[in-house]
């Protein structure tokens, strides 16, 4: 209204835009994050295609019939006790003790590493089964869903050798820190993504 | 299970590393998260409730809830979390996932409803091409 009377100095752009300077100390953990909110968009899209595919089944088998439930649940205790160590392996690197830190990131590596192993041999058993992908909408779209999130842990896993070399050699420096925050926001990432897979496409998958 | 940090597990944050938590915290959200995978584990496997619709809504109501126990008890995300750039960054994302999962799941449920069931001999659809 009456902003123009004595605007010498106007002050009211400055709300539009940020006055700050961004946080440059961590920009990189700022910036990770922003990738892993990219990552939630493939993994929604790909919740979706499952979603309108998920009981296309082109006379082939349904979720109830090749769906292993025994299974996913041991899948599922490996990735959230894996990610609760990881959280221990941070909480060690704030203490500076290279060495629990390299032991609790070891343990969660292999858990890991189980849980892949299980997901490749369920994955073998279906396709033997003539389950794999190209049987019908519903398989390919699990293959799609459930295959990715595999593949991030697979990244996951050759990325936490890799900083354990590094942490071996370096140990706890500045660079070193930074890197194992972002796997560890990583790492968490894939266990809430396996949230929606084990409920959605398992849980629910069984009952359509 | 952890003598060597469980001794003290208050852990101030003396430093600003307020989203790399504690003990505590991450016993906390390993417990909370463990109820909240066995439930619906014992929805489907133990049939409690009779109905199909009620089932799947609790699986997804009880999956919706360990996703928020994830982001605050291992993810640690708060609005002091990089000066709330990752809360703004998760809000925003949040709100563009529920539309492509909540619009694309409506249009298509209400395009199979609505869909006229295809006919034996198909819709004619080689008379539709324009001639040539």
């Amino acid at each position: 209204m009456n902003t123009t009377v004595a605007n010498t100095v106007p002050t009211a752009p400055t709300d539009f835009y940020c006055v700050q300077e961004p946080p440059a100390h961590n920009g990189t953990l700022v910036g990770f994050w922003i990738y892993l909110m990219s990552d939630c968009f493939i993994f929604a899209s790909l919740f979706v295609s499952y979603a309108v595919l998920g009981t296309n089944y082109a006379g082939g088998p349904t979720g109830a019939e090749i769906l292993d439930l025994n299974g996913l649940a041991v899948s599922t205790a490996l990735l959230l006790v894996s990610s609760v160590v990881f959280g221990f392996a941070m909480l060690a690197m704030q203490k500076r003790n290279k060495g629990a830190m390299l032991g609790w990131l070891a343990v969660a590596g292999i858990l890991a590493a189980v849980f892949l192993s299980l997901e490749v041999r369920e994955f073998l058993h279906m396709i033997a089964e003539g389950a794999g992908p190209d049987r019908s909408a519903f398989l390919s779209a699990f293959f799609t869903l459930v295959g990715t999130h595999g593949l991030h842990v697979t990244v996951g896993c050759l990325w936490l050798i890799v900083l354990m070399v590094q942490l071996a050699r370096f140990g706890i420096n500045d660079a070193n820190v930074r890197r194992l925050q972002c796997l560890s926001m990583f790492w968490h990432f894939l266990d809430l993504i396996w949230v929606g897979v084990f409920s959605y496409v398992y849980l629910v998958g069984v009952l359509l | 299970m952890n003598s060597s940090t469980s001794s003290q597990s208050q852990t101030a944050p003396h430093d600003a590393h307020a989203h790399e938590g504690s003990v505590k915290s991450y016993l906390t959200g390993f417990v909370l998260a463990a109820i909240l995978t066995v439930i619906p584990f014992w929805l489907v496997m133990g049939h409690p409730i009779d109905s199909r619709g009620w089932t799947i809504f609790l699986i997804l109501a009880l999956a919706v809830v360990q996703i928020f126990v994830h982001i605050v008890y291992f993810l640690h995300l708060d609005m002091r979390s990089e000066g709330g750039w990752n809360m703004m960054a998760f809000v925003f994302t949040a709100i563009l996932v529920i539309i492509v999962l909540g619009a694309s799941i409506w249009v298509m449920w209400t395009e199979n409803k609505l869909m006229m069931p295809m006919a034996e001999h198909g819709q004619n659809m080689h008379m539709s091409m324009p001639d040539k």
